[in-house]
């Protein structure tokens, strides 16, 4: 029973890893670059939210709701600022600048909020505590529940929007091949612009989460960024459903490798990242067929 | 037309930068050992640029996980010293560790590209650091120290490691000078101008890349020999800190990516930063991360790049360049 419970915790765990790792997936998917400042990004939503909260007195999920327009904002602005500029250059330079940036964003927010660790888990109200006792061994808590709801209802929106509006449309074309698009009238720069808007805001929900689930501080982003990244790759990257998968596989991963030893826990998660990494790339030899069958087969679902 | 690899200035240069290692071996008599220990630091930041920027300017590969090499340098040499070799042995064992881990490491992590490679690379020295935290051994997650070393007097002491960092700095500096002279360079110099046209060529890529990553690990191995050596006292949460990857990305973008002098004068302005500003800080740290981005953005060629380009300035040639006949006759 232990197990069963580890895993339904680790299904909600990983979906607020998919949460987390869903706007990098979207910019690696639309412009192929990773940010590596995403993990910091998602820390300054939940310091914004945080900062609405203590003035305001709103719950965290109405602070949210203000702070998502200040999110995309400053989405649009991190693309016309660093990313647009970088992505001109090389495979390298959009690593190495967004680097520089999550330095930049850590140590800003340091500066401002101090390095003390800090929660929004007091000003989510109920849900933070609620919880059913399903069978003795079991239990479903209700922000568990609510971050799985809201992942797929996030995912399931993003599909939509890709497959069913005219600006996904144009969004796919220019991830396929820019230059094209660019010939039948599509701004690339605008679309990219869009992109990075809707995966910064994303990555703001992330944060609201980071900050009900647990706590944070300002050197929080970088963890934030290798489970996001973790997630994307286990789930093949530049799939969006991969996304979600590969963000509950590392979140189950974590919570069974917990069962082993507390701290085997981000461990098991690496361990898995890196198994994924090799069977993908690697010494295919030193993997059986069938393993390596079964895992591909899972990157395409 | 003629092709030429040294000029005068290059000659005199070199000829100086030999005399200057020769002299720097003389400080451990005149200084204080205070000075000592802050030239250590510095010839520790030049190993760590050097070898970044064989890595990400040579190799095409951004790394943000080589303080796995340095924490497996450090971390070495307190296990081969607790197992009762003199620590300076234990010293030389903990780098040939550091290199020999990462032969296997880059038979799978060199199949990966930009930000697999990157974040992957980080991945591993987190798994690394996890491995070390669970040893009790090893001090924990609480750190430990380097006791054997106490056994010398701090004079002598501080003296040895500096002879040492110049020791494994000459050298790797060296082995990577004479590594791209070589025949052996050309293709990996092709290799950072244009991958694909390199292959192209019948440039074994894939070869050259693990010989700099293992390269690379070695002399981040010996760097992290030399931070224990140094401090004496390390722990997980600094040694595999993510920190040192920021820094050696800062020292070579500011100093030039894919040059050979840029990485050395980005080491010397990084200390110059530090010593300016000892007490570090969030401030500090704003600058290093945005001066880093900047120059990503703006100068990728870093400054020394720039000079070399605006001016046809190589101090430490390892390239040729092409000279046109009236300019030769000049010259000569």
């Amino acid at each position: 029973m232990t197990v069963v419970n580890a895993v339904l915790q680790g299904v909600f765990l990983g979906a607020f890893y998919a949460v987390l790792a869903c706007g990098l997936s979207i910019m690696f998917g639309v412009m192929r670059i990773i940010n590596l400042a995403h993990g910091d990004v998602a820390v300054l939503g939940a310091y914004i939210i945080y900062v609405i909260v203590e003035r305001t007195g709103l719950s965290a999920f109405a602070a949210f709701a203000v702070a998502l327009p200040v999110m995309v904002v400053l989405g649009y602005i991190l693309q016309l600022t660093v990313l647009e500029r970088s992505l001109k250059s090389g495979i390298l330079t959009p690593l190495l600048a967004t680097f520089g940036l999550s330095i930049v964003i850590q140590n800003l927010l340091q500066l401002a909020f101090s390095p003390d660790v800090r929660s929004l888990g007091g000003s989510a109200g109920s849900v933070t505590t609620a919880s059913w006792q399903v069978t003795s061994g079991l239990s479903v808590s209700a922000l568990g529940l609510l971050v799985l709801v809201v992942a797929v209802v996030l995912f399931a929106a993003l599909q939509l929007f890709l497959s069913r509006t005219r600006a996904g449309w144009v969004m796919r074309a220019t991830a396929e091949d820019p230059d094209a698009a660019e010939l039948v009238g599509i701004d690339s720069r605008s679309v990219y612009a869009r992109a990075t808007a809707i995966a910064v805001a994303i990555a703001g929900l992330g944060g609201l989460f980071l900050g009900i689930r647990s706590v944070f501080d300002p050197v929080s982003g970088p963890t934030q960024l290798i489970f996001a990244f973790e997630a994307v790759v286990i789930g093949g990257m530049g799939s969006l459903w991969g996304t979600l998968l590969g963000g509950i596989s590392l979140g189950v991963a974590q919570t069974v490798g917990a069962q082993i030893h507390p701290q085997f826990a981000v461990m098991a998660g690496h361990l898995l990242f890196l198994a994924v990494l090799i069977v993908r790339f690697g010494g295919a030899r030193l993997v059986p067929q069938g393993a390596r069958r079964a895992l591909s087969s899972f990157r395409t679902a | 037309m003629k092709v030429q690899r040294w000029t005068r200035t290059s000659r005199l240069f070199t000829g100086g930068t030999l005399v200057a290692a020769i002299l720097l071996a003389g400080v451990p008599l005149v200084f204080e050992s205070d000075v000592v220990q802050k030239l250590t630091t510095l010839l520790i930041l030049v190993l760590l640029a050097v070898m970044w920027n064989a890595l990400a300017g040579y190799g095409g590969l951004l790394s943000v996980g080589q303080q796995a090499f340095i924490g497996i340098g450090a971390y070495g040499t307190v296990f081969f010293a607790a197992q009762g070799v003199s620590p300076y042995v234990a010293m030389l064992l903990a780098t040939l560790l550091a290199g020999a881990i990462s032969v296997p490491i880059s038979l799978f992590a060199l199949r990966l590209r930009a930000a697999q490679f990157a974040i992957g690379m980080w991945v591993i020295a987190e798994v690394i650091s996890i491995v070390v935290r669970l040893d009790q051994n090893l001090g924990a997650g609480t750190g430990i120290s380097l006791i054997q070393l106490n056994q010398y007097e701090p004079n002598f002491r501080q003296a040895y490691t500096f002879w040492l960092a110049l020791a494994f700095t000459v050298i790797f500096l060296a082995a990577l000078f004479f590594l791209l002279r070589s025949p052996l360079g050309a293709s990996l110099q092709a290799i950072r101008d244009d991958e694909d046209a390199a292959r192209s060529l019948g440039v074994r890529v894939a070869a050259r890349k693990r010989l700099l990553f293992v390269l690379a690990a070695f002399g981040c191995g010996a760097a992290g020999v030399l931070v224990v050596a140094n401090t004496l006292f390390i722990e997980p949460s600094s040694v595999f800190s993510v920190q040192w990857s920021a820094y050696m990305i800062f020292m070579v973008l500011v100093g030039g990516l894919g040059t050979f002098e840029g990485p050395i004068l980005g080491a010397i302005l990084l200390f110059a930063i530090q010593t300016t500003f000892t007490q570090g800080g969030p401030w500090y740290l704003v600058g290093l991360g945005a001066t880093a981005a900047l120059f990503a953005l703006v100068l990728p060629r870093g400054l020394w790049g720039t000079v070399e380009e605006r001016l046809g300035l190589r101090l430490l040639p390892v390239g040729y360049r092409v000279v046109e006949a009236k300019r030769d006759e000049a010259a000569a």
